[in-house]
């Protein structure tokens, strides 16, 4: 509610500027959290798609068939093993230790390109069995779901790489700790949403 | 290759050369409270996988509830233990594009399942020739 | 085809000579127009000799208001390509009756409908807004530019370079004839085997890049860097409906971004989300569509409620009538359009109970914008209201979009939707809503806001000659379009055999040309108040008497904006400052920390639209490439620490004191 009249004679005029110059937060961080809302988005369609489309197997190879649980298991160990080496190299950016900060950062680079390939040679061998994506709906939006979250992780080892470079150039500075911030929260937000592909892809397929 | 040093409690880190209120500090982890994570996540990863691959529940809609029920409490684990979210993150405002984002997903998933097994119902129905001459299943 | 070479096939993909439109006069007429205006306007640009201006000042620009400018400047010319559409098809469904098919054959005027829907949306109606949010929100809230101002560069090159993929489907190759979102089947490669549905999908998915950037910028900045004092609930009403606006575009966007690709990944992959075999299912497009296409409708209403809040209030002289009630009904608004959706497809198949739902919920979203309709009317009343260009278009607004606003009630009616659904009547009430409301504020928008960013106003007489042919134009063209959709007329139709029907078409197209006058005299406004700038010329920065925080500025603003950021203390910034006798302030100027230009966006964007020209021609080793470059650039740029730059304390000084002579001058004067 706007004021009304004040005694301006009685009463000193307020501070309408700031002779000091304020300094707003960074909006890195919040700006990145928020795109990974938007993310959520992304992947909550194509997990529409899963559920409306999942058990349309077309009389084709069906959930049962295709996934080997095994399989999967090892490939949730690698990504939850990456996502706790990040930790650890984020511990040591706290502590400013660059060179280990760069040791534990090539670990979850590691595990996540293991994750990759191991995912990549389950989509070929499928391909080869004719169970591609084009096969049917069902395989369709499996490719899709994962091959997305798989994308996502390897742009985030594209990022890594390029981030190790720029801290092993130019050390632990301001810029690269933020940037080193928001790819921490990338990659925990892609183990995030691996929980959900495991269980309501993986498992849940399965049981349907 | 160094390990990570203990510490007994959570700081909060700012950025070199700046003084922040601690609303709006980066908040970081423990060694302790990632390996719990890690633990939690670790146990919370097992269960549903025997579950399914043991065939444990007779019931294929109890299983189902389970399984996502776990990947919910896991879901959290990993937003408390590693992303390090709390009400105060960001001055709040993490939290509540959470909580937008949260309820936005759960309105778009289950209302799309909704609309889409009423659509589904609704279809003309077809006789087995019709579908495997048409739908080529 | 059968002869070409391997490597042509490699190297052109399917793009061949056949795909040029020697054929149809219509095209060619356009291309020979778009060569004519384009070589005169880039010779002009030469035989001046600013191309280095228009790089460095301009393009290349990260200054919120440059880009805000830009941004208008991009909708106004695809206004015109998107309403020479209109004229086309209100020509042909004038004409098309009996024997006489009119000159526009199904396959083009099918096109000619799709693109129409497409670009005025995503080129008009989305730039618009965006630009005004970029232009005003960072000075409303007494900030300096917007929290990522490279982004903010970079979101508009891509919305540019989706923009031109969309035109260049008029001389390469053809567009969608799917209207205007591409429903599958028909989307899908067996019934669209061509280039266009292509077109449509990579010209949205790069431009919605832009967009989704821009989303999260504006939210960060509106959240993150207000001046010291304004809390939330003391910010301008627009700065509210961005930040929900922003809000609902990183909600929404994503859905869009999903659904485009999946249908990408049928037409390219071979998938089958969409198909009608194999296991797919159509009705999910549509309901995955609707969940983007209906918040989407409220991302281009809800700035421009804002627009207008900021413009009743200030030629009322009054503050805006129940502050909280406008924030709490944009809120409501923005959490309930997103539940809201199926009520573009009541007629597809989901039955009864979730018809009942979507209905209610339908309903229940009418009633935060019949309080803010009261409000503004609260507003006027017992003020001092001035009848300016920005208020006539507020008026005209606020009568056309309540009578359009009750047609969607009707339509909310699911039962009555079965008669009125994909009829002209769909038509006439969106129309109703996205011209008496969108457009209209826009309008307003402009003409508020242009003494600001160039420092003279639009001339009165023919803002008002505008106003008065879009007014009257719209009510004759659509009220027809009411009474067909009542008696059944389906949309889309190229043709009709009933000769009673014709009346009405032809009304409608007179509605259509009075509505091209009206264009005509915003562009004959804009030349004409060029040419009369000094007579024009806003020489204070508060020509309205405004009462928020872009007021305290001159116009134009200084590039930094303001000197000192401002410390708030009231609602109505602005109004409270000059209220208690402030004083501006006339030395002790700093140093000021400012953004670097950059070319990075520019080129990202390029590659972009490249990357897409080749996704649409099957030129797969330009996709690839240009793809890839696209990363590398944007590491090379993630090397570059040195984006800052400081602002000379002198420099400040002798802005500050120009304008400070200015405004002694107009004191003295007056």
């Amino acid at each position: 509610m706007n004021t009304t009249a004040l005694d301006t004679v009685n009463s000193p005029a307020p501070e309408f500027y700031c002779a000091e110059e304020p300094h707003p937060e960074n909006g890195t961080l919040l700006g990145f959290w928020i795109y990974l809302m938007s993310d959520c988005f992304i992947f909550a369609s194509l997990f529409a798609c899963t559920a409306v489309l999942g058990t349309n197997y077309a009389a084709g190879p069906s959930a049962k068939d295709v996934f080997d649980l095994t399989g999967l298991a090892i490939n949730t160990a690698m990504l939850l093993l990456s996502s706790v080496t990040f930790g650890f190299a984020m511990l040591e950016m706290a502590r400013d230790r660059k060179r280990a900060t760069l040791a534990w950062l090539a670990v979850a680079g590691l595990f996540a390109a293991a994750f990759v390939g191991l995912e990549v040679s389950e989509f070929s061998h499928l391909v080869m069995e004719g169970a591609g994506p084009d096969r049917s709906a069902f395989l369709s939006s499996f490719f899709t779901l994962v091959g997305t979250h798989g994308l996502h992780v390897t742009f985030g080892i594209i990022w890594l790489i390029t981030l190790f470079v720029q801290v092993g150039k130019y050390g632990l500075t301001e810029d690269n700790r933020r940037r080193l911030y928001c790819l921490s929260m990338f990659w925990h937000f892609l183990d995030l949403v691996w929980v959900g592909v495991f269980s309501f892809v993986y498992l849940v397929g399965v049981l349907r | 290759m160094s390990r990570p040093s203990e510490e007994s409690q959570a700081h909060a880190v700012t950025p070199a050369g700046h003084g922040h209120d601690d609303g709006n500090a980066i908040a970081h982890g423990t060694l302790k409270g990632y390996l719990t994570g890690f633990v939690l996540a670790a146990i919370l990863t097992v269960i549903p996988f025997w579950l399914v691959m043991d065939h444990v529940i007779r019931n294929k809609e109890v299983a189902i509830l389970i399984v996502m029920a776990l990947a919910v409490v896991q879901i959290v684990v990993h937003i408390v233990y590693f992303l390090h979210m709390d009400t105060s993150s960001e001055g709040g405002w993490n939290m509540l594009a959470l909580i937008f984002t949260v309820v936005l997903v759960v309105v778009v998933l289950g209302a799309s399942f909704w609309v889409m097994y009423n659509e589904n119902a609704n279809m003309m129905p077809m006789s087995p020739q019709y579908v495997h001459h048409h739908l080529g299943a | 085809m059968h002869d070409r070479s391997a490597l042509l096939h490699f190297v052109f993909g399917r793009l061949t000579w056949s795909a040029i439109p020697y054929d149809s006069p219509i095209l060619v007429g356009t291309f020979v127009v778009v060569a004519v205006f384009g070589i005169m306007l880039l010779g002009a640009v030469t035989y001046y000799g600013k191309w280095g201006y228009l790089w460095r000042e301009w393009f290349t620009s990260i200054d919120h208001k440059k880009i805000g400018i830009m941004y208008i400047v991009l909708a106004v010319v695809l206004l015109l390509r998107g309403f020479a559409d209109a004229i086309m098809m209100r020509s042909q469904q004038a004409i098309a009756f009996g024997s006489n098919m009119g000159y526009l054959p199904p396959h083009h005027y099918d096109q000619i409908f799709t693109a129409h829907g497409a670009i005025m949306i995503f080129f008009v109606a989305m730039p618009l807004i965006v630009g005004l949010m970029n232009f005003v929100m960072p000075m409303q809230i007494g900030a300096r530019d917007v929290a990522f101002p490279f982004l903010n560069n970079f979101s508009f090159w891509m919305t540019v370079a989706g923009a031109i993929l969309f035109m260049l489907s008029l001389f390469i190759g053809d567009f969608a004839r799917t209207g205007w979102l591409a429903y599958p089947p028909v989307s899908e490669l067996r019934q669209s085997p061509g280039v266009g549905v292509d077109y449509y999908i990579w010209g949205l998915q790069i431009a919605g890049v832009g967009t989704l950037l821009s989303g999260i910028n504006m939210v960060v900045t509106i959240l993150k860097m207000r001046a010291p004092g304004m809390t939330l609930m003391k910010m301008p009403i627009f700065t509210w409906t961005a930040l929900c606006t922003n809000a609902l575009i990183v909600a929404a966007f994503p859905i869009l971004t999903a659904s485009l690709a999946l249908l990408s990944m049928d037409r390219y992959l071979g998938t089958h989300f969409f198909t009608n075999d194999l296991g797919g299912n159509v009705m999910m497009y549509i309901n995955l569509i609707w969940i983007w296409g209906h918040p989407e409708v409220y991302i281009l209403i809800l700035p421009i409620f804002g627009v207008y809040s900021e413009i009743v209030a200030t030629f009322s002289g009054k503050p805006l009538f129940g502050y909280s009630s406008m924030v709490y009904a944009t809120v409501a608004i923005m959490i309930l359009s997103y539940l809201v959706w199926l009520h573009h497809f009541f007629t597809m198949g989901s039955g009864a109970d979730v018809n009942s739902f979507f209905a209610l919920a339908t309903m229940i979203i009418s009633i935060p914008t019949g309080v803010k309709i009261f409000n503004w009317l609260f507003t006027m009343y017992r003020g001092r209201v001035r009848f300016d260009v920005p208020m006539l278009w507020t008026i005209g607004f606020l009568f056309t979009f309540t009578i359009g606003g009750m047609t969607g009630v009707m339509l909310s009616v699911a039962p009555a939707d079965f008669l009125l659904h994909n009829s002209l009547f769909v038509v006439a009430h969106f129309h109703n809503v996205i011209i008496g409301g969108v457009v209209f504020g826009a309008f307003a928008g402009i003409n508020y806001w242009f003494p600001k960013a160039f420092g003279f106003r639009l001339d009165p007489f023919w803002g008002k000659v505008s106003f008065w042919f879009w007014l009257v134009g719209f009510w004759v063209a659509f009220t027809p379009l009411y009474v067909l959709g009542l008696m059944g007329v389906t949309r889309r139709l190229s043709h009709f055999t009933d000769p009673s029907l014709q009346i009405w078409f032809q009304i409608a197209a007179l509605g259509a040309f009075l509505i091209l006058l009206g264009i005509a005299a915003f562009l004959i406004q804009i030349v004409v108040s060029i040419r009369n700038r000094e007579a024009l010329r806003d020489h204070t920065g508060d020509l309205w008497d405004g009462r928020t925080l872009e007021w305290s500025t001159s116009s134009p603003p200084p590039q930094y904006n303001f000197a000192f950021t401002p410390r708030v203390h009231e609602r109505d910034a602005w109004a409270d400052m000059k209220q208690r006798g402030y004083k501006r302030p006339t030395e002790g100027f700093r140093p000021i920390h400012m953004p670097k230009n950059t070319g990075a966006g520019v080129i990202l964007a390029a590659l972009a639209f490249a990357c897409g020209f080749g996704l649409i021609w099957y030129m797969w080793w330009l996709a690839a490439a240009s793809f890839a470059a696209l990363v590398a650039v944007a590491i090379g740029h993630s090397f570059n620490y040195h984006r800052d730059y400081n602002i000379a304390a002198e420099e400040v000084v002798r802005v500050e004191q120009a304008y400070s002579r200015q405004l002694s001058a107009q004191v003295s004067a007056s």
